[in-house]
């Protein structure tokens, strides 16, 4: 026994969960090219949520702050990508693919320029004066989503706002008999793009290791003399901006968008929070595709199981690890 | 120890003025929609003074409170669909309720009571979404979204004759009809005010100290020998049962449950709102929001409504005074509140003589 868990933890111990899942899956799915396609669209949905969730991680990593208006950052992401995308609907259309690409960066760029702004003044002016203080963050970022919401309501009107899809991502890749979204891919590999860029900032530069001190042990920082509070608003203001382009990549991926959005993101992400263990990026990674996985997954095999899949995988990942899979607070 | 201050007083006295009010609301204001009104008073009261036992006195933040008066609430109509009116389904109703809260909350705290208290926060908020989901999708069982009607008891039927007179006509008293809406509005009042003395009597036992221990040191009332798990769970899951029963007494009272009047998320953003406004920590609290919060949902839209109308000139005002807009302008109330009366209203009153 304790052979066996020597050597899962040598193969890479909880991370092996996702494949073990898969394996599993394939063998109940029994078609590969089924298969195939569900692997794929639970990887990119995993992928776009793990951009929403990671940054609420780090942050409660780092400042024991959890925002729980979090979600209002991925709506509003959504939706102003989804009004630059319609603004610039002569663009998507194009056959060129450079024009294409030109409005889809331009819809990211404001989704992610938004994302930055609000989460430097809900930073500064909604968090900073109850940092250490749980009850009252829990209540004000709660209103502060309120407020959001609203906002939205009122800018955006409540009828569903359809989204579109730059040409080149429309359609499907036919490898046989295995059909692949192309948008699915293109989400993947963004996220796994952003995933590889924030991995290479946390473990490969100065600030990076500042970042991974702080959430370690905060007061030693301090001490130390490095100004942590500083770092705390790039973080901040880093995870609002990923959560926007989330909620743009999430808007472009549903092609129809409610106000609901964001309260339906929050819900899903922070169940990945609490399955990855909250403060690290590779628990929220695992957490991200271990539910967008399941939820394909079940979706298919048992579709009357698929609302409460989330529910089941974090009881059983919270009964196993009361502090989730790969927590990096103590 | 909480002297009796002056403030202490002015705010006994107007939780007595309002219990008086509401005693007497049939009578006093003769029509249909303040009775809808004092009845929701009288629930949310119960509501919000449970939840204030979760998150004032105990310090846990919990977003399922909504849940278990739905379950409650759901039990009952369930109940009343499948056997007909009677008391015999709403005692079963009630029951299942409150099996189902009792359950449900003893399984959420042990799992995630132990800790912290931001887990708790997002795991409540995760099951309740899920059952509200649930809840929609079970149609056979709950209706769906369009929720269930049925019959209450015999004794609550407007038509109905509590007391008649020689001819067989509804006696009337001050010119109100002793009819079965009356029964009802005195059901509704009755059980919630013995369902808030329950919950005055928790607060003011032993039980209430050491939960207040618990919120203001968790490792000093560990370290002195309570179980604050235990506490936490047994508090977590008295806070249930009562929003159960709050819930099956409002399906009878409204006839009708479906997500919007026992399950939906701004049910429980009401509730915080309420708690916020009112005070935590304080029961007295729990009354004044309930009555401020409820007040302002039925005539401040009207008034805004007005507001509005009477502004159609002036380029923005109309906008920001649109109806819709109510809950914009409450969620910034909110936030301003909790920055710069974390007390809230009974609290600041209260704390007003103590320096006298």
């Amino acid at each position: 026994m304790t052979q066996i868990s020597a050597t899962l933890s040598r193969l890479g111990g909880v991370y092996l969960l996702p494949v073990a899942v898969s394996v599993i899956a394939f063998i109940l799915i029994g078609a590969p090219s089924s298969w195939v396609t569900l692997t794929v669209a639970g990887l990119a949905m995993g992928m776009m949520i793990f951009l929403m969730a990671s940054g609420l991680s780090l942050v409660f990593g780092l400042m024991d702050v959890l925002n729980f208006g979090h979600s209002a950052f991925v709506s509003f992401g959504a939706f102003i990508a989804a009004s630059v995308l319609a603004w610039l609907g002569g663009w998507l259309g194009a056959d060129s693919i450079a024009l294409n690409m030109l409005a889809l960066m331009a819809a990211f760029t404001a989704a992610i320029l938004f994302g930055l702004a609000a989460g430097w003044f809900f930073e500064t002016v909604v968090i900073r004066p109850v940092y250490a203080d749980h009850l009252r963050q829990i209540l004000i970022t709660m209103g502060a989503l309120i407020v959001a919401e609203q906002a939205i309501l009122a800018i955006w009107g409540g009828s569903p706002l359809s989204v579109p899809r730059p040409n080149f991502l429309q359609g499907s890749w036919l490898i046989g008999d295995v059909t692949i979204e192309i948008y699915r891919a293109f989400a993947f590999l963004l996220g796994l793009a952003v995933y590889i860029a924030l991995y290479a900032v946390l473990n490969r530069t100065r600030i990076g290791l500042l970042i991974r001190a702080g959430v370690e042990n905060r007061e030693m920082v301090e001490a130390l003399g490095f100004r942590i509070d500083r770092l705390f608003i790039g973080v901040f203001m880093a995870g609002s901006a990923l959560a926007s382009l989330g909620g743009a990549m999430w808007a472009g991926y549903e092609t129809l968008i409610t106000p609901a959005l964001g309260a339906e993101m929050m819900i899903v992400v922070f169940i990945v929070v609490i399955i990855g263990g909250l403060g690290s990026i590779q628990g929220t990674l695992l957490g991200a595709i271990l539910v967008g996985l399941m939820a394909n997954y079940i979706g298919f095999l048992a579709p009357k199981l698929a609302l409460a899949s989330n529910m089941i995988l974090m009881m059983a990942v919270l009964l196993w690890r009361p502090n989730g899979l790969r927590p990096a607070v103590k | 120890m909480t002297q009796v201050t002056n403030g202490t007083r002015i705010v006994k006295a107007i939780v007595l003025l309002i219990g008086a009010l509401l005693l007497f609301a049939p009578f006093l204001f003769q029509d249909v929609r303040s009775i809808e009104v004092a009845a929701r008073i009288c629930i949310f009261v119960v509501l919000v003074a449970s939840y204030d036992l979760l998150i004032g006195y105990t310090g846990i933040v919990s977003f399922a409170h909504t849940m278990f008066f739905g379950f409650g609430a759901y039990g009952a109509a369930i109940a009343l669909r499948q056997m007909g009116p009677g008391w015999d389904a709403v005692a079963l109703g009630a029951l299942a309720g409150v099996l189902v809260s009792i359950v449900v909350a003893i399984a959420i705290g042990l799992l995630s009571l132990r800790v912290k208290a931001i887990f708790f926060a997002m795991i409540t908020l995760a099951v309740a979404s899920v059952v509200m989901v649930l809840a929609s999708q079970l149609s056979q069982l709950t209706g769906g979204e369009d929720g269930i009607t049925y019959k209450t008891p015999e004794v609550f039927k407007t038509a109905y004759k509590l007391v008649t007179d020689a001819d067989g006509k509804v006696v009337k008293v001050f010119g109100v009809k002793l009819n079965g809406k009356l029964a009802a509005y005195y059901f509704v009042f009755a059980t919630s005010l013995i369902l808030f003395i329950a919950l005055l009597r928790i607060v003011a036992s032993p039980f209430g100290t050491v939960l207040k221990a618990i919120r203001e040191n968790e490792a000093r009332a560990e370290a002195i020998g309570y179980r604050v798990v235990a506490y936490r769970t047994a508090v977590f899951v008295i806070a249930a049962v009562i929003a159960s029963l709050a819930g099956t007494v409002y399906a009878i009272w409204l006839k009708y449950t479906g997500p919007d009047t026992a399950l939906n998320f701004s049910i429980m953003i009401d509730i915080l709102l309420m708690v916020v406004i009112g005070g935590m920590g304080t029961m007295w609290g729990a009354v004044n929001g309930a009555v401020l919060m409820v007040l302002a949902q039925y005539y401040l839209r009207d008034l805004m409504g007005v507001a509005a109308e009477a502004t159609a000139n002036i380029p923005v005002l109309p906008y920001l005074l649109d109806p819709h807009r109510w809950l914009f302008w409450l969620g910034i109330i909110f936030i301003l509140l909790v920055y710069f009366f974390p007390k809230g209203l009974a609290g600041t009153i209260m704390a007003k003589g103590a320096r006298t």
